[in-house]
């Protein structure tokens, strides 16, 4: 392939930027299969530019465009996808401001308002241009909201999330403090005997691989090994264990189909891009118990027949990030992970990648293109993961949590994990209890507990409060009443009142909150976060969101019948007719809530 | 052992049910080529047979029993045993719905083949409100993945913009732009191997560019015309006929077209050479010719404007 390049050159240190991740450039260096075939390098290099520069230039594109044979114009298209990613020259030092939902609901508007007020509107620098704030949406740290998180870009590159934040420590952190606001994890359940996904967290320490051994760790693994990869399967199967990442598929039926796949090599994928508005299990977990997700991941690869794995976390969870390098690199050290791993002929390895700014990127196969180095648009289904998924081998893609279920598993037997429960929905779940609720934070209950006994157990509404609904699921979910919180909380329990419990996000609202602006917001969530690609979502977002921006207002165009109706026909085509599963639930917390409230009073009744 | 060889008809087809007709197609076929054979009219837009389907305009889906949600009739395969519809409530909502979304954003007023879907359909993109003002030149291309300001609902959002001119071959009129990607498969590894465009940002704001929107000369584009020869939507234009569009002087009714064999070089593509008033306005190529595959290069494509004998565009 012969590629054109415009005139624009690297700067020395982007050269340098470039070829530290890449090796320095060798005679061959331009074209060819081999450098073809790095074009998953892609992505890991726009971030190290990024993370030293602050942005993407033309020319250091141009460069890394070069250096992995792939067109510029091809480059554009995947960097100018990610959010976290600017492409005209902007300060080092970002602080973005979380203005969705949770925070929403704990006084972030008032936040963004002041920070208008001081510092100008989102994207503005001052004087001396080494600052700025943008908005975000939600950042996965909604248990401490209100949130934002500082990237600080130059020659030692800082990122971490900021929880609890208000103006005051938002200006510290633009003005240059910040970087010892260490996040203070809340967990309210640490230590509790009945725990089994959250047992160690809070508990025991999360960089030492000896606590963890002594916890209890890679006593699974061993026995894995020793069961044997159906054994595993077998088990899992038993256990009858669904995923939790959202679409609670059957886990032992996608890994069986995986392991009987001849083509190879299989890949495994732990999918901790976790961008769901009101969802922040995986990043608790990562930072808290990160062995656990690695020796998880592990018995899984072995299961699977996989000889490489990918964790592909979100890029906004820097301390995630770290621990779980961190947990890897010891891992690898004690032959936990590598070749020969305990003295047997199983290898396997795992490689962190970043996302960068997309919640799209969670969807399975949008995922696997973002490795790839191409844009996180979704791919047509059929070919399933299982057949045809990372580098269009065969795939096993688990969520985080759902495979953190998985050394209990091996251990007591899939009978004895698929005891507790219920019949349909085994085992424990985390739910991630925000808004406005006494005790915000992550929660492990068994399935079958309700909604009333969940709320309870995280505090209940605030004092002189009065519960006006809780989002299940996320913005991708539906709304509980006050009047359906003896729902069992279960796969099929949530589905009688119309609802899922997707990533197990149960938002609280009280009667303080305008529902009608949350709407807006989740509408606004969807715009921004679509891929583009199908008709369906790329434009049913935006007349979604515009129809609602008109019942906010109360000026509806023709009717407010005339609305209900197109309202429930873009609903209808996003869920019929778009491509993935993001276009398809676009609408569902909108319809819900327009169902069972009345969000516009005075402007539609439902 | 040696497998004997399989006789042509045991993996010749599969038979399936389109509403409620048994249907029997080569295996690999597609639902929308099933559909066709039994002569059911399916809409397409994002769909060439000289191209990958993308799958991505979602106005051909159909109805598959068993399937949640609807499926797009131009890449999904038929398989034995399929039971499909194609004209229930569903599926002609969905088709409806897109056309509107499209026709409520983009610039369609020169596809007669949209103009005839959006009739069947009773598609209405009035009803989303009037239209947003267009945009300055360039502001599409400035958009930040993931970022957007509020709207206040009382338009309805588009892409309208004013029209690229950057070079004197063609020129690029996203407003007309409905996101089909056949231009950049055509002008890559379907067609041309350039890779000088793609898709670049995210959501309602993606769009074909060029490496940050650099113009034409500055990019890989070798004027090879074969984006234009897909476009549906006249998004890509040829300079002549824009020209002759903007002087009142474009005239479909009084073009002719001829048939002819390119006389650059020994390849032997042929040629579809429009003209009128006695001059060419434009040359296509077929898409069913077995060497073009509707495919050209620049001097196929363009080369007549150094054969005509006096300049038409006053160069
Ligand atoms: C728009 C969208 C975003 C998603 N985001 C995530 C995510 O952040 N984490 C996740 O585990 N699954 C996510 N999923 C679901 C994945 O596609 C996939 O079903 C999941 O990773 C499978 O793992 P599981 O079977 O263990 O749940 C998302 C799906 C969609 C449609
Ligand atoms: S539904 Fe939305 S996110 Fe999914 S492929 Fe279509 S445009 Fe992209
Ligand atoms: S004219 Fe040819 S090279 Fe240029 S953009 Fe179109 S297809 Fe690509
Ligand atoms: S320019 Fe034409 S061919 Fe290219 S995506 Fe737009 S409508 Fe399709
Ligand atoms: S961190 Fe703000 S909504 Fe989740
Ligand atoms: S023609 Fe099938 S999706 Fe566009």
């Amino acid at each position: 392939m012969d590629l054109h390049f415009t005139g624009a050159l690297p700067s020395k240190a982007e050269r340098q930027i470039v070829d530290a991740v890449l090796g320095a450039p060798s005679d061959d260096w331009h074209g060819g299969e081999a450098a073809r075939a790095r074009r998953h390098l892609l992505l890991p290099t726009l971030h190290a530019v990024a993370a030293r520069v602050g942005w993407i230039s033309e020319g250091a594109l141009n460069y890394v465009a070069r250096r992995l044979t792939v067109p510029p114009a091809d480059a554009y298209g995947v960097a100018s996808f990610y959010a976290l990613f600017a492409l005209s020259e902007r300060a080092p030092r970002v602080v973005h401001v979380c203005d969705d939902i949770a925070c929403k609901a704990r006084g972030a508007d008032a936040i963004i308002a002041a920070l208008e007020r001081d510092y100008g509107i989102a994207g503005s620098t001052p004087d001396d241009g080494a600052t700025t704030w943008l908005r975000s949406p939600c950042l996965g740290l909604c248990e401490r909201a209100p949130a934002a998180y500082l990237s600080v870009a130059g020659e030692r590159p800082y990122a971490r999330q900021l929880g609890g934040v208000d103006v005051r420590s938002i200006g510290e952190a633009l003005r240059g403090g910040g970087e010892r606001v260490f996040p203070s994890t809340i967990l309210p359940q640490a230590g509790d005997p009945g725990l089994r996904l959250l047992r160690r967290v809070g508990v025991v320490d999360p960089s030492s691989i000896q606590a963890y051994g002594a916890a209890g760790g890679y006593q699974a693994l061993r026995r894995a090994l020793e069961i044997g990869a159906s054994g595993v399967i077998r088990e899992v199967s038993d256990a009858r264990l669904m995923g939790r990442g959202g679409a609670a598929f059957p886990t032992g039926r996608k890994w069986d189909a995986v392991a009987k796949e001849p083509e190879r090599p299989h890949y495994l994928v732990c999918n901790a891009d976790e961008s769901e508005p009101g969802t922040f299990k995986d990043r608790i977990l990562m930072e808290e118990d990160p062995f656990a997700v690695v020796e998880a991941m592990t018995i899984t690869a072995f299961a699977t027949g996989a000889d490489y794995g990918y964790l592909y976390v979100r890029g906004e969870y820097p301390l995630a990030t770290e621990r779980m390098q961190h947990a890897l690199d010891e891992a690898r050290r004690h032959n936990f992970l590598g070749c020969d791993i305990l003295g047997t002929e199983f290898d396997f390895d795992v490689e962190i990648r970043r996302g960068a700014g997309a919640y799209i990127c969670g969807e399975e196969t949008s995922l696997f293109n973002s490795i790839e180095g191409h844009r996180g648009e979704p791919r047509n289904k059929p070919p399933f993961p299982v057949q045809k998924g990372l580098f269009g081998k065969p795939t096993a893609i688990n969520n985080v949590e759902t495979l953190v279920n998985l050394p209990d598993i091996v251990m007591d037997g899939g009978a004895a994990y698929a005891a507790i429960g219920t019949k349909d929905s085994t085992g424990t779940k985390l739910f991630c209890v925000s808004g406005c609720i006494a005790k915000p934070g992550l929660y492990e209950v068994p399935f079958g507990t309700t909604l009333r006994q969940l709320l309870a157990l995280a505090g209940g509404v605030l004092p002189e409060r009065r519960l006006q609904a809780v989002l299940l699921g996320g913005a991708a979910g539906a709304f509980a009443t006050p009047e359906e919180l003896d729902t069992p909380l279960t796969f099929e329990g949530v589905r009688k009142i119309r609802a899922t419990l997707g990533s197990g996000v149960v938002l609280v609202f009280d009667d303080r909150i305008n529902l009608g602006e949350m709407l807006l917001r989740i509408a606004a969530f969807f715009r921004d976060e679509s891929c583009g690609q199908c008709v369906p979502c790329r434009i049913g977002t935006v007349r979604q969101e515009e129809l609602l921006a008109r019942l906010k207002r109360r000026e509806p165009l023709h009717s407010l019948q005339d609305e209900r109706t197109l309202l429930a026909e873009v609903g209808a085509v996003m869920r019929d007719a778009s491509i993935c599963g993001l276009g398809q639930t676009a609408s569902s917390a909108i319809e819900s809530a327009l169902a069972k409230f009345r969000p516009f009073e005075g402007a539609v009744r439902a | 052992m040696i497998a004997p060889e399989r006789p042509l008809a045991a993996i010749g087809t599969v038979s399936l049910e389109i509403d409620g007709t048994d249907v029997r197609v080569p295996e690999g076929a597609t639902l929308l080529e099933a559909c066709r054979s039994l002569g059911i009219a399916t809409p397409s837009l994002c769909y060439l047979e000289n191209l990958t389907p993308v799958n991505v305009c979602r106005v051909c889906v159909v109805e598959l029993e068993g399937s949640r949600v609807l499926v797009p009739a131009c890449s999904r395969k038929a398989e034995n045993g399929m039971k499909v519809r194609t004209d229930s409530a569903r599926v002609r909502l969905s088709r409806k719905m897109v056309l509107e979304f499209l026709g409520s954003t983009v610039d369609v007023s020169l596809s007669s083949e949209f103009a005839e879907y959006a009739r069947r359909y009773g598609a209405e993109p009035d009803r989303y409100g009037a239209p947003a003002g267009p945009q300055p030149l360039g502001a599409r291309d400035a958009a930040v993945a993931g970022h957007h300001h509020a709207p206040a609902g009382d338009v309805a959002e588009n892409v309208a913009q004013p029209v690229k001119v950057d070079n004197e071959l063609y020129v690029r009129d996203y407003a007309k732009c409905i996101l089909c990607y056949k231009c950049v498969e055509a002008c890559g590894a379907d067609a041309q191997n350039t890779f000088a465009i793609a898709v670049a940002g995210r959501g309602f704001e993606a769009r074909i560019s060029t490496e940050f929107d650099v113009p034409l000369p500055d990019s890989a584009c070798v004027y090879c015309g074969n984006c234009i020869g897909v476009c549906p939507t006249g998004a890509l234009m040829f300079s002549s006929e824009y020209e002759m569009r903007r002087a009142g002087t474009w005239d479909e009714k009084r073009q002719t077209k001829a048939d002819t064999i390119c006389s650059y070089c020994g390849v032997g593509c042929t040629l579809t050479v429009h003209a009128q008033d006695n001059a060419i306005v434009k040359v296509t190529s077929p898409l069913d010719h077995d060497v073009t595959r509707g495919h050209l290069c620049i001097k196929g494509r363009f080369g007549w404007k150094f054969v005509q004998q006096r300049p038409i565009d006053g160069a």
